[in-house]
């Protein structure tokens, strides 16, 4: 990502500040699976995992982990009481059929509307779809985290993707390195600015027009 | 009343060579497993050793270079892909970008729905998925009750491998925690079967309540010689 974990944490602490008791949470690779690490222990959660699996827990020690137990990344993860397994078929029917409050996903591109672009670069990079498509259109709060702008320093929040998309119309908010940003139906909306940058900052990286929210945050 | 099942059912126990025997150059092979993980490492490994080649290969990823239905796609063996997702393997995204493998990607939760469909005996789905994106180009549109969708076509066959926590001598199948993933679905859709177990038990010691995949899915039966998946995090 070529980002710092400081950055990185404080991304994801700032996305898990929109997790609620009692939702049920998607999280995406990367920024995403440092979400839960930053969730207050009185926040009470069911984490999806499309592989088959609600009720994630925590990492497990080393040396602790079970070979068949992971999340969607394939990384080992643990289970919570309540928690069940079931096929691929099913863990996408709980996500198309509408039953996810929140997914938090990684990014390429996101427009003023809310595409968002996350799977492919033509020629270039082909990760592939993956759950992303399915995520991004069903889930009922769709949060994209990710660096503001590319490697070269250009925004990837823009007035329409260049990339292929993942899904229309489906973003909710972008939580960046430099902003906090809302897709409303007026265009994007900046709330929150992260320290040090200043909205000018934010405005000049962005390449969409930016309306000011009138309660404007700093995050520190 | 039969007090027993029959005989000539109970028999789908068999060696590493003789499953492989169904395997040829040119078949089209569904995969059980999600980023390595559930992917059967015993028929994989036989079906490197054995040579076969230009692969169709049907699942959810190309898991990791070194690890499950990965090893088969870095070596070469497939000709083509159909998989929601080669990100975790560079030697699969090499080969497509170099013309040398076709890849189709359906969404994960689609494909998952392909194959399924192809189990149950349906000709396809309709999904909104992958509307207004690269995924609907070529397929036909269905409007239902004035809603758009895609006609995503089920996906079958010639062999479908799956890895499974235990099996009994008829072929009924129970999992472990998330390596059940696309196994289920990957069981039903293939015109021959192959179950790589950790355990073969005898009839009747699986609690029939426990049963994921009835036996009248699944072929063949094999030992597993053990399973390699943790080192992709290792």
């Amino acid at each position: 990502m070529g980002m710092g974990v400081d950055v990185r944490n404080k991304i994801a602490k700032r996305a898990a500040q929109e997790i609620k008791d009692g939702m049920i949470v998607n999280l995406g690779i990367g920024i995403p699976s440092l979400v839960p690490n930053h969730l207050s222990p009185t926040i009470n959660v069911m984490f999806h995992a499309e592989n088959g699996v609600l009720g994630i827990g925590k990492s497990p020690e080393k040396g602790e982990e079970d070979p068949t137990l992971c999340n969607a990344g394939g990384f080992p993860v643990t289970i919570v009481p309540g928690a069940s397994y079931f096929d691929s078929a099913t863990a996408f029917g709980m996500i198309r059929s509408g039953a996810l409050d929140i997914t938090i996903l990684g990014g390429l591109e996101v427009s003023e509307t809310g595409d968002l672009a996350n799977w492919i670069v033509p020629g270039k990079r082909v990760p592939g779809i993956g759950g992303a498509m399915e995520l991004a259109k069903k889930a009922k709060k769709v949060i994209v985290v990710m660096n503001h702008c590319n490697k070269k320093g250009e925004p990837k929040i823009l007035k329409t993707c260049t990339l292929p998309l993942t899904a229309k119309a489906c973003v909710s908010m972008i939580i960046t390195d430099m902003a906090v940003i809302a897709v409303t139906e007026e265009g994007l909306l900046l709330k929150e600015v992260m320290a040090p940058y200043t909205a000018i900052d934010v405005i000049q990286k962005t390449g969409a027009p930016l309306r000011i929210s009138k309660d404007l945050a700093t995050v520190q | 009343m039969t007090q027993s099942p029959p005989k000539k059912l109970m028999n789908k126990v068999v060696g590493i060579e003789e499953a492989l025997a169904h395997i040829q150059d040119g078949s089209t092979v569904m995969f059980g497993g999600f980023g390595g993980i559930g992917n059967p490492p015993t028929l994989i490994k036989g079906m490197l050793d054995k040579g076969v080649k230009d692969l169709t290969l049907i699942g959810n990823d190309t898991g990791f270079p070194e690890i499950g239905i990965g090893r088969l796609v870095s070596q070469g063996r497939a000709k083509k892909l159909i998989v929601s997702h080669i990100g975790s393997n560079p030697f699969a995204g090499q080969l497509m970008m170099e013309g040398k493998m076709e890849v189709e990607f359906s969404p994960q939760g689609t494909l998952a729905e392909r194959i399924r469909a192809g189990g149950v005996g349906l000709g396809g789905i309709l999904t909104d998925i992958g509307l207004d994106s690269m995924v609907e180009d070529g397929k036909q549109k269905v409007t239902v009750n004035g809603m758009d969708f895609l006609l995503e076509t089920a996906l079958t066959a010639d062999i479908s491998i799956v890895y499974a926590k235990k099996a009994d001598h008829f072929g009924n199948l129970i999992f472990e925690t998330s390596a059940r993933n696309t196994n289920p679905l990957v069981a039903m859709a293939g015109r021959l079967t192959i179950a790589e177990v950790e355990e073969i038990v005898e009839v009747g010691e699986l609690n029939p309540e426990m049963i994921v995949t009835p036996g009248i899915y699944v072929d063949l039966v094999i030992q597993s010689k053990g399973v390699d998946w943790k080192w992709a995090w290792e």
